[in-house]
């Protein structure tokens, strides 16, 4: 990729844009929500662009495309594709340019295809709409070698399926086969690796990665710095709808020129980062290393040593069977699962999506009965009961969820939600008291009292969330993905406040996530869950630092990782 | 797919021996004789002692039950009294203008709907609060009002249409027109309003990403996303339509469904009644079977894999 950006003088830009700025009438006060951006794109070129959610990289990227919403005003000079003046189309010279020459690829796509059409029909769209191809058999022979070039195998088969048949990384795929039908010269990925677990995404970046050596450009929308460290010829970060840092990517990664891109690269948790607060982080003034990043962390309070066994899990198991119109087939979903965690400890559980952490979270929270072993909570029994029965050791077991939002009950008050945890009657000022308290102790404070959960932010929702869960005086708490959904600078805070408190108070947690970095920094155990089994387990440096099975070889290879990612372009370089 | 079919068709065969069993159980929860009720108005002798040997009733309650159910299964709805005349007759012959008029307004009323939803869902906020008002106003003005209006405007003072009667495609223009505008009125709000938010999906952005045209977008992708609230609403649009023809056709002096039911219960001529009141039942659970089938094979996602 390096040697073709150094031809890239000689090669026209597919796109080149000086002085971008993006505003709708009415929004924002009439300012616009983007300026001064600058971008070219040539063949053959990745150019990222980073940066957290809000930060207006969407829309950026959406306007090559003429799409950035409905009332947008773009204004530019120049504003060049394909080396025509842009500012000078119509919609209908946009929409001749829209598949041919810009194709877009976003995240998700059970949602960004249409459910209702297959999969063939949805890749045939952009052929047959510009009439590339009128030949119904040629417009099919087109689309069937547009599937396979992506890597979707059967794809006669394939192409008679809806988005919803077929598995997040076959689905991703065909909704990039559906952007480059056509060829275009540009590829637009938008988030294209969002939620999908790190072995796909290693695989749809790959698709992604063979695109450009075919001389395709490709700018690549993520807030994942680590994922843009592989692919990447230059990074734009963006924030608040400026740049804030850009250039080459090993000079960006190395050298971060802004104190966010610094923030955004520190705040990545990983083994190095354990023990130490995230946000924390900055630079080693004066550090000129150009493989690593010299970073300074605030260490966190020393942990408390592990003491007794607070959750027991033995031998437990589940399975589940389909509706009687999906054929009574009977799936697994976990079997043998044995584990225990003690006062003071954090147990993490990582696993790619369908692996059964969830269930196995369910069934320790006794949501769900196991069909076979035992949960005990505290030494006593807990699965075996009647909820009944439970309900008196209950509050010595909380949760957090992954959407904090959706676990709140909309019409309740920020204070309403944290009360409703606290154990006993006492005043109402002195419970008022306990709960500001609580806001305090999670880094929020009295004013959040009568605020609703919609009008908090991500990361002021999953801190009330924390609270509540402490509310109770839990000795244990199951907190299933509670930084996935947030933004890297604020999971870091999120986190730190997760381990802080975890040290201060020694409450036990037991850790889900799909995140081997989150993992690595929290965790003092880990297991990991392959089909329902966990395939290894021990103490995290052990399992993550020297793995023995071979699934959790595959799993550490597919995370991307900024170092080894800058690695990897020297080499091929 | 198939097995999800009839076993639907099962559970509609069950709802139409229900709706028999209930309108049996109903004849004979009446105060008085059953024979003075089929009897209706007319008097004459020996009348009695016939309609008690044509319905069974000197057999026991139960056995009453199953006559009457193979009788229908053999599709003999017994006979007016008050006609002399078999009720199959009276009502077979007065059926095909209600159902002409009732499809050719349903067929009128989703073209309608469809054609402005298409133009309107999503666009300029002046015509689509035009529309959302005619609508509105036509969602909401009675049937007959609409009719009497339509007949002083085209047949007394422009002459184009004829005042009443059932030949020709000329005289069903009228209240065809006068069914379908209530019908369509709230059709296109359901449908509108499911495109907008259709239209919000991230798969609309990524079919515009591929350079289609916005028309094209509404008609290939959003219009089938929309249908699905529709068809909810079909269940509703087909009763609408029959309630509707009875008042269409008065208006109209068209013969039909309406004229018969109407003569039928002034006259006390209960086995017609009888009849039209299962000939309904019948017809709604045909469209809500036909309806639920519809769901499937609009959205793949419904379909067992």
């Amino acid at each position: 990729m390096s040697s073709v950006w150094s031809q890239k003088d000689r090669v026209a830009p597919i796109v080149e844009v000086r002085g971008l700025s993006i505003g709708f009438a009415g929004a924002n006060g009439g300012k616009p929500i983007v300026t001064d951006f600058d971008l070219t794109v040539s063949p053959g070129e990745c150019v990222a662009l980073v940066g957290e959610s809000g930060s207006g990289k969407s829309i950026t990227a959406r306007s090559l495309l003429n799409l950035a919403g409905e009332g947008a005003r773009t204004a530019a000079h120049p504003f060049e594709i394909m080396g025509r003046d842009a500012r000078s189309f119509g919609e209908a010279d946009w929409r001749k340019l829209r598949g041919t020459v810009t194709g877009l690829v976003m995240q998700d796509a059970l949602v960004s295809l249409d459910p209702l059409r297959t999969i063939g029909q949805e890749v045939a769209e952009v052929i047959s709409s510009h009439r590339i191809l009128t030949d119904p058999g040629a417009i099919r022979d087109r689309t069937l070698e547009t599937l396979g070039k992506v890597g979707i195998p059967n794809p006669a088969d394939r192409a008679l399926q809806y988005a919803h048949q077929l598995s997040g990384g076959l689905r991703q795929r065909a909704l990039i086969a559906s952007a480059i039908a056509a060829d275009p010269d540009l590829i637009i990925a938008d988030e294209p690796t969002t939620s999908l677990d790190v072995t796909v995404q290693a695989q749809v970046l790959q698709v992604l990665a063979e695109r450009i050596r075919e001389g395709a450009g490709l700018l690549l929308i993520s807030h994942d710095l680590a994922v843009v460290a592989g692919i990447a010829d230059r990074v734009i970060v963006m924030r608040n709808g400026r740049v804030v840092d850009s250039g080459p990517t090993r000079d960006v990664l190395t050298h971060p020129r802004h104190p966010y891109t610094r923030q955004l690269i520190a705040a990545v948790p990983s083994g190095q980062s354990r023990g130490s607060r995230l946000a924390s982080a900055r630079f080693e003034p004066g550090a000129v290393d150009t493989t690593a990043l010299a970073i300074v962390r605030e260490p966190l309070p020393q942990r408390q040593a592990a003491g007794a066994v607070v959750l027991e899990v033995e031998g437990i198991a589940k399975s589940f069977t389909a509706p009687k119109a999906v054929g009574r087939t009977k799936s697994v979903v976990l079997q043998d699962i044995s584990f225990d965690v003690r006062a003071g400890e954090v147990v993490g559980i990582v696993g790619e999506s369908g692996s059964g952490k969830s269930t196995c979270a369910k069934i320790v929270l006794g949501l769900l009965p196991p069909d076979e072993g035992e949960v005990r909570l505290l030494g006593e029994p807990w699965s075996s009961v009647a909820e009944a029965g439970r309900r008196r050791l209950r509050r010595k077991l909380q949760y957090i969820p992954q959407d904090a939002l959706s676990s709140f009950d909309p019409r309740y008050r920020v204070k309403d939600i944290v009360a409703e945890n606290l154990p006993g009657s006492g005043s109402r000022g002195a419970r008022r008291e306990r709960i500001v308290s609580l806001l305090d102790l999670v880094g929020l404070n009295a004013d959040y009292l009568d605020r609703l959960p919609r009008s908090l932010s991500g990361g002021q929702r999953q801190r009330v969330s924390i609270a509540r869960a402490l509310a109770a005086e839990p000795s244990i708490i199951v907190c299933d993905e509670p930084v996935s959904a947030l933004d890297i600078c604020i999971q870091a805070q999120v986190l730190d406040l997760l381990a802080e408190l975890q040290s201060r108070l020694g409450t036990a947690l037991l850790f889900i996530s799909h995140d081997l970095g989150v993992i690595e920094h929290l965790c003092d155990r880990v297991l990991v869950f392959q089909n329902g089994r966990i395939v290894e387990q021990g103490a995290t440096e052990d399992v993550l630092g020297r793995p023995q099975h071979a699934y959790t070889k595959s799993l550490l290879a597919s995370v991307p990782d900024i170092q080894r990612g800058l690695r990897a372009d020297v080499a091929a370089a | 797919m198939w097995s999800r079919i009839i076993s639907r068709l099962l559970t509609s065969l069950v709802v139409a021996w229900a709706s028999v069993t209930a309108t049996f159980l109903a004849l004979h929860a009446l105060p008085g004789r059953i024979q003075d009720i089929l009897a209706g108005d007319v008097e004459y002798p020996g009348l009695r002692e016939a309609i008690a040997a044509e319905w069974g009733l000197d057999q026991s309650l139960p056995m009453q039950y199953f006559e009457f159910l193979s009788r229908i299964l053999r599709g003999d709805f017994g006979t007016s009294y008050v006609l002399r005349q078999p009720v199959i007759e009276v009502v077979g012959s007065q059926l095909l203008p209600t159902v002409e008029l009732a499809l050719t307004a349903g067929v009128l009323a989703i073209v309608i709907a469809g054609l402005i939803a298409l133009l309107t869902a999503g666009r300029g906020r002046l015509s689509r609060e035009l529309a959302s008002f005619v609508e509105l106003v036509f969602a909401s003005t009675p049937v007959f009002w609409l009719g009497i209006l339509l007949l002083m405007a085209f047949s007394f003072n422009l002459r184009w249409f004829p005042v009443s009667g059932a030949e020709g495609w000329s005289s069903l223009v009228l209240p065809a027109i006068t069914l379908a505008l209530p019908t369509a009125g709230l059709l296109t709000q359901v449908l509108r309003e499911a495109m907008e938010k259709t239209l919000d999906q991230p798969f609309v952005t990524t079919v515009r990403s591929r350079g289609v045209g916005e028309f094209i977008i509404r008609w290939r992708h959003v219009l089938r996303h929309a249908l699905l609230p529709a068809v909810t609403l079909g269940g509703w649009l087909i009763g609408g339509l029959l309630g509707g023809a009875v008042i269409t056709e008065k208006v109209f002096g068209r013969p039909g469904l309406g004229t018969v039911t109407l003569g039928a219960v002034l006259t006390h001529d209960v086995p017609v009644v009888l009849t039209v009141v299962l000939l309904a039942a019948f017809i709604h659970v045909a469209a809500s079977t036909v309806l639920d089938i519809l769901y499937v094979l609009i959205d793949p996602r419904l379909r067992a894999q």
